[in-house]
């Protein structure tokens, strides 16, 4: 609904409308855009960043957010190499197949394998967290309106204190971005919670920014392909319709 | 190809047995067609040019989808990862939707300005009104298909509309779901529908095509060709105009498959569908809206549904509107009571068609918004639903009272002679009484 918030602030710039956006229930706060390395025509990822996010994503969210459209072979794409995507891959078992007495057995994840989920069902991972089932995060940032900017400040908007007078629920905290502002998942991210690799200081807003670049690449891997095919697509079209123009206005000369 | 002239002695050979190339050579190369049409005349044959794309991709989307409830929202994830180029031919098919939808909804209202509805093309424009109707059911199945929550609330809201006829309601929609709830076998059904859908759409587009080119196309001036004078073949003149307009079009296509793929789209039809969890806004795709807000206009205290409440249920008056608003499209030829076709000659009309257009806008804005919202900040009281009532009785006021009444009351401005003179010897000497007359046959 928000994604048409450009045709319908038009009409309301024609004065027809009041630009007010129906805002879910409690008063969530306008979402501040971000800039993004992959946004814009020729957007593209921050390697880099995408690493940290997944360091980010490893120590903090997959303890109870699961990533199951994502295999870790793809992690090829941010820069991991064929070693190191095995040894992060053998850290989980699988179900494997049943050995020749047809007992069930397990094995360590390859590759190929999706990433191994933190709870083996919904009942468990409700157990483990209060009752509340933390979503799957493959495509977090194309199923939330604002996006990656929704992202980042979900992961920067938690409050120590809510306002006076917000009776909180039980293992609830107060998030200002939030819609109802009141969120089962506790402050992710605190200073220093991972080490990076690259020595980049692990800040708050540091980490928020790298694991929603990281989800973005999860949630849309093809995205640089798309981007790039899209500016030779059309250029490509901007050439092959001046022609049909020209033609166009050849054939049509002798008319009149 | 070769042009049917019977060059080739194969071609001869097969045309003196079936004569499909006397059949190319009339209706695509010689097929005569007013000189005058505008750029508002490309938008046929782009809709025939987008079927054709939603057809083939989607013929290979289905080469990768897998219709069952448990696997279909990851099939598409899969295509949109795995299937070489899959995220291509998905973003094509899931934005060809909206395109097709623009693209005869530009076509719809060119015929609404035009008057090419009218004798002696009713039939042209039913079957027109027909093929809105298939790819509106194959739209709404189509967006079923991945599963996702707005897939699945969509089709719950929808199917359940039809419990509101009196009596069998409740049966029908357990007929429509195979079930007691949207399950699989609605998913399964909806699949093979909207694999059918397409292929009865390409069935009434050769009729549509068939109407055409025997009543012929109506131009920018409403009049009838006179003789070859008026007319230019159709190739090459209309082929070239058609593919610019292609181009042109193909641009603006390209641009959000793939710099904006998901503009269309409801981020929530992201999350996979969950019949235990109902998402905050249940709102179906942008074409449906003005539609949708017809449905919720009907409240208990709406005035239109007062005087008929004693006949049936707010919620069955809002069913009938919403179905009626696009039926009522069949009856226009005869509603419409100007023997003019063309605006440019209807003053009045002219105006109200501008307010028409305007209306639909503010329908598909309301259709977007709860209900219940303010629609201004400074009118305390007047929300979405008002605004929808209001313009939904204006949807039914334009056709049903307005269409016949202009007929009679308004003076239309003198016609020219023919479409290669159409600028009047003498600067309008033509008396306004005698554009009064009925227009001739065709």
């Amino acid at each position: 609904m928000m994604r048409r918030a450009g045709f319908l602030t038009t009409l309301a710039a024609l004065g027809l409308f009041a630009s007010q956006t129906a805002q879910a229930a409690g008063d969530a706060h306008p979402i501040p855009s971000q800039e993004w390395s992959h946004s814009g025509l020729f957007g593209t990822f921050d390697q880099a960043q995408l690493q940290r996010g997944f360091t980010v994503y490893q120590n903090v969210c997959a303890g109870c957010h699961s990533l199951r459209l994502v295999a870790y072979r793809n992690l090829a794409a941010i820069g991991l190499t064929e070693d190191e995507i095995k040894a992060v891959a053998a850290e989980q078992e699988v179900d494997g197949e049943p050995d020749e007495d047809g007992e069930p057995t397990t094995r360590p994840a390859i590759p190929a394998d999706r990433f191994v989920p933190p709870f083996p069902n919904e009942q468990a991972a409700r157990a483990a967290n209060g009752g509340s089932m933390p979503p799957d995060l493959s495509l977090m940032t194309k199923a939330r309106i604002g996006g990656p900017d929704y992202l980042y400040a979900l992961l920067v908007g938690y409050q120590d204190e809510a306002p006076e007078g917000v009776e909180m629920g039980e293992g609830m905290s107060y998030n200002i971005y939030y819609p109802g502002n009141q969120i089962a998942m506790a402050a992710p991210l605190a200073e220093g919670a991972v080490d990076y690799a690259d020595g980049t200081e692990a800040s708050v807003e540091q980490m928020a920014k790298d694991v929603t670049a990281f989800l973005s690449w999860a949630a849309e891997p093809e995205l640089e392909d798309r981007k790039r095919m899209g500016v030779k697509v059309l250029l490509f079209l901007i050439v092959l319709t001046g022609l049909f123009y020209a033609v166009k206005k050849k054939v049509w000369a002798d008319v009149h | 190809m070769s042009n049917g002239n019977g060059q080739s002695g194969l071609v001869k050979w097969i045309d003196e047995r079936l004569p499909v190339f006397t059949f190319m050579q009339h209706e695509l190369n010689d097929y005569p067609t007013p000189k005058n049409l505008s750029y508002w005349w490309n938008f046929g044959s782009l809709a025939g040019f987008v079927l054709v794309v939603m057809i083939v991709t989607g013929i290979m989307l289905a080469m990768n989808y897998t219709p069952h409830v448990d696997y279909a929202f990851d099939s598409v994830e899969r295509i949109m990862r795995d299937v070489n180029y899959g995220w291509l031919l998905r973003y094509i098919h899931m934005n060809g939707g909206s395109m097709f939808f623009i693209v005869v909804y530009i076509h719809i209202f060119r015929g609404l300005y035009y008057g090419s509805y009218k004798s002696p093309r009713e039939l042209l424009w039913m079957l027109g009104v027909i093929i809105l109707i298939l790819m509106m059911a194959t739209a709404f199945m189509g967006y079923v298909l991945p599963w996702g929550q707005m897939s699945f609330w969509g089709a719950t809201v929808i199917t359940n509309l039809f419990s509101a006829i009196p009596l069998i309601g409740e049966d029908v929609v357990t007929w429509l779901w195979g079930g007691f709830a949207v399950e699989n076998p609605t998913l399964n059904r909806f699949y093979s529908l909207h694999y059918l859908f397409p292929f009865l759409i390409v069935g009434v587009v050769v009729l549509h095509m068939v109407a055409l080119h025997t009543t012929k196309s109506n131009n920018p001036l409403g009049i009838d060709a006179k003789g070859p004078q008026d007319t230019i073949p159709f190739h090459p003149y209309y082929t070239m105009k058609d593919y610019f307009g292609i181009g042109v079009f193909l641009i603006f296509f390209a641009g959000f498959v793939f710099f904006a793929p998901n503009f269309f789209g409801e981020p929530d039809n992201y999350i996979e569908a969950d019949p235990l969890v109902t998402p905050p806004h249940i709102v179906p795709e942008w074409y449906f809206l003005p539609y949708y807000a017809i449905l919720r206009a009907f409240t208990e205290d709406y005035f239109l549904y007062v005087p008929i409440s004693w006949l049936m249920s707010a919620k069955l008056a809002g069913v009938i509107a919403m179905f009626g608003s696009i039926f009522v499209l069949f009856a226009l030829p005869w509603l419409d009571t100007s023997p003019v076709r063309s605006a440019r000659f209807r003053p009045i009309y002219k105006q109200f068609f501008w307010l028409f257009l305007i209306n639909c806008f503010i329908l598909g804005v309301v259709g977007a918004k709860a209900p219940d919202d303010q629609v201004f900040t400074w009118f305390e009281g007047f929300q979405y639903v008002h605004l929808g009532q209001i313009t939904t009785a204006y949807y039914f006021f334009h056709f049903l009272i307005l269409f016949p009444l202009l007929g009679k009351l308004e003076r239309p401005k003198p016609i020219p002679k023919s479409i290669s003179e159409p600028v009047l010897p003498g600067g309008g000497t033509v008396a306004a009484g005698a554009a009064a007359k009925p227009m001739e046959k065709a």
